[in-house]
């Protein structure tokens, strides 16, 4: 009897096993003999707070490849079939250097993560060590591509565009002069804020409070009682919405009228859907102009939201740029192999559906136009689009 | 002074939920010594079904006061069955095996859990639709909602009724002799086993409606919501004395204070050397703190080591 019930165990391990292994093979049928097989990486949080972002990051590198194999690629006059291998980093940095490690070791041929700046920069050392290229979709921590690894691209605008962009926002479109700054001390809430903070003050905002919490928090009552007793002009987080939603419906609760303004971070559906009437008025931004003004981009809106049945949370088309670079990269140099392809990545002059593509020495985006957005009748809309060429304002 | 009074409503909001939730912890404590950290999790899973009832009826018309009460009672329901589940499948064939045992069992069961309800109800943040519009009121400075208020009441009121039960039932009475030797219970012919799985029932419905509380406070619902929430909670039934009722009850209220004036005040009592982000710190810096000065926490008694 007791045998059996081992037996048993072991089975439903197996099982189990089984199930983990289901997600990261992405058809692996259906790649027949004498094609070139080329594996691409990919992490981001799966499960915890961020996971309804991970999951979309993974949703657009899975459209990118799936599109790819559908009109067939050739690399170096051999037909290429792409497998996407899906890790899941948890946003902790321990854990993101274990799938990058894993990743390595299974021989992708490049990685599309992470997705926060906290886990990709780690990871980034594994990367670069075993020379295999890596472009993120949506790390914006200055420190990404400043560590002087040439494996290390980004395919969105760093904290310091950002948060220049948005502090001369607050300080001259929105005339704020007193501003309350929270950020959740990740690498990049923490980034963003501070850059925001330089900017606002070079613009003549002064920082009355300087406030700190965590990536997991719900509740911010306390921070937010005790500034509303300091009376802002305005608000901003760096962070991401799984706490924006919760302060600003709690700030609003408090009947706080103060303007609230967030990074990249904050710019998803979920943002408004969850926060209702209380995100009214709120303030987000994102690297690129407009989805809505990118010749494909509105044509990618329509595809994934058939494909998996819900809107682009956020970085998803950055998912979906960040492959056709590494793709076209490796169409150009006739080949899969990393050292052979990664010059190509940064001579990339591309047209992706977020934003025209190219690379400046460090890896970071060319241009990097930042489009500030604002609820109104629960939708975002586009208010002024910022520094970047072409600056195309909507 | 506005603001001062505001952080203690605050305090008093969320150490009404610490203490519904501590009194799960303290409950199954009492009775096995055993600390079921799959607590949080049975929370969370109150909130998911009482989501998933309330979309159902409010899309199918029914009034919205009736809508919540069959959503909380369902949660209640399937929380006590899953409380009873829990129990039967990963406590009580470990009754006697050493402590470390059920302890792992426990985060095991935890485990499980978040993963079904993140298969069940995927990774996203769900909206709670709170089918009434939840009114401010000015309180001499302080404002407080018709949810707030509703949270204090009712935990109150629960609260009460739970002492009721252990003081004056026959179930309570049961409970309190399984609690004080299970041995000599059981040769006075007290059916340990239903003791403990009615403790585990009782908890779990406990837990739903602090789930229902929390979803209607923050308006959100996730899957991992009960993971923190249950750390407070236990931070909170240690406070107290973990083991002892009333012990939950202050321990949850005193938890909810501490982590409100704490960050609402440090950033300006420090001139901002330390700041909000310390909140959670400040409960287990309290935890760590009882630990040591007074381990049997402020309400518990010295009790010699179980057998």
């Amino acid at each position: 009897m007791s045998i059996n019930k081992s037996a048993l165990l072991v089975a439903f391990g197996i099982a189990l096993a089984g199930c983990g292994k289901s997600e990261t093979a992405s058809n692996p049928a259906s790649a027949p003999a004498g094609e070139l097989v080329i594996k691409i990486g990919a992490a981001a949080p799966l499960t915890g707070p961020q996971a309804h972002i991970g999951k979309d990051n993974e949703n657009g590198t899975r459209m990118a490849i799936d599109d790819a194999n559908a009109r067939g690629v050739t690399i170096g006059g051999k037909k290429a079939h792409f497998e996407l291998l899906s890790e899941d980093d948890q946003t902790d940095p321990k854990t993101a250097t274990i799938v990058a490690q894993k990743l390595v070791d299974a021989k992708v041929n490049g990685v599309i993560g992470h997705l926060n700046s906290g886990t990709t920069i780690p990871a980034s050392a594994i990367y670069f060590k075993n020379g295999i290229p890596q472009i993120s979709p949506s790390a914006t921590a200055v420190r990404y591509t400043a560590q002087g690894y040439k494996t290390a691209f980004r395919v969105m605008s760093n904290d310091a565009q950002q948060g220049k962009a948005l502090g001369e926002f607050a300080a001259r479109v929105l005339g704020a002069k007193q501003i309350a700054v929270i950020d959740d001390r990740t690498a990049y809430g923490q980034g963003l804020a501070d850059e925001f903070v330089k900017s606002a003050e070079a613009n003549g905002a002064k920082i009355i409070v300087r406030e700190y919490t965590t990536d997991k928090a719900v509740d911010f009552t306390a921070v937010l009682t005790s500034i509303k007793g300091k009376q802002p002009d305005l608000l901003f987080f760096g962070g991401m919405d799984p706490q924006g939603v919760p302060m600003i419906k709690q700030l609003r609760a408090l009947g706080v009228k103060t303007q609230f303004m967030m990074g990249d971070g904050g710019y998803t559906p979920k943002l408004i859907e969850l926060a209702g009437a209380a995100a009214e008025g709120a303030y987000a931004s994102l690297p690129g102009v407009p989805l809505d003004n990118m010749p494909s981009g509105r044509d990618f809106a329509k595809r994934y939201e058939e494909r998996f049945h819900q809107p682009i949370q956020l970085y998803a088309p950055y998912c979906y740029d960040a492959v056709n670079v590494m793709i076209a990269a490796m169409q150009k140099a006739g080949s899969a192999e990393p050292e052979k392809y990664l010059p190509e990545i940064g001579k990339t002059e591309m047209d992706g559906v977020t934003a025209k593509i190219a690379f400046d020495e460090k890896g970071d985006i060319k241009g990097g136009a930042v489009t500030v957005y604002q609820v109104g009748q629960g939708k975002w809309h586009a208010v002024q689009t910022m520094g970047g060429a072409p600056a195309a304002k909507p | 002074m506005e603001i001062l009074l505001q952080q203690i409503v605050n305090g008093l909001v969320q150490g009404s939920v610490y203490a519904l939730v501590a009194l799960g912890y303290t409950m199954v404590y009492g009775i096995l010594g055993l600390i079921n950290f799959a607590h949080g999790e049975v929370v969370m899973i109150g909130a998911m079904i009482a989501l998933t009832v309330l979309q159902i009826l409010l899309a199918a018309a029914f009034a919205p006061v009736l809508a919540v009460l069959f959503s909380l009672l369902a949660a209640m329901a399937v929380c006590m069955a899953l409380g009873y589940g829990i129990e039967r499948i990963a406590y009580r064939p470990l009754r006697n095996a050493p402590r470390l045992a059920p302890l792992i069992t426990a985060i095991g069961v935890s485990i499980v859990l978040q993963n079904l309800a993140m298969m069940i109800w995927g990774r996203e943040y769900h909206s709670f639709p709170l089918p009434f519009s939840s009114t401010s009121h000015q309180l001499g400075g302080a404002i407080v909602n018709d949810v707030q208020v509703a949270i204090v009441v009712i935990a109150l009121l629960i609260m009460s009724a739970l002492m009721w039960l252990v003081h004056r039932t026959r179930l309570g009475r049961a409970m309190r002799a399984v609690a004080e030797n299970p041995a000599a219970a059981a040769l006075m012919g007290v059916d340990i086993n239903r003791v403990i799985s009615a403790t585990f029932m009782l908890g779990s419905a406990l837990a739903a409606i602090a789930g229902f509380m929390v979803s209607a406070n923050y308006g959100i619902v996730h899957y991992y919501m009960g993971f923190m929430l249950g750390l407070k909670a236990f931070t909170a039934a240690v406070l107290g004395g973990i083991g002892n009722l009333r012990g939950a009850m202050l321990g949850g209220v005193l938890l909810g204070l501490i982590e409100s004036l704490g960050a609402g005040y440090i950033g300006d009592l420090t001139g901002g050397f330390l700041g909000s982000n310390y909140q959670d710190v400040f409960a287990f810096f309290v935890l760590i703190a009882v630990l040591i000065l007074r381990p049997s926490g402020l309400l518990g008694e010295k009790l010699a080591e179980r057998a």
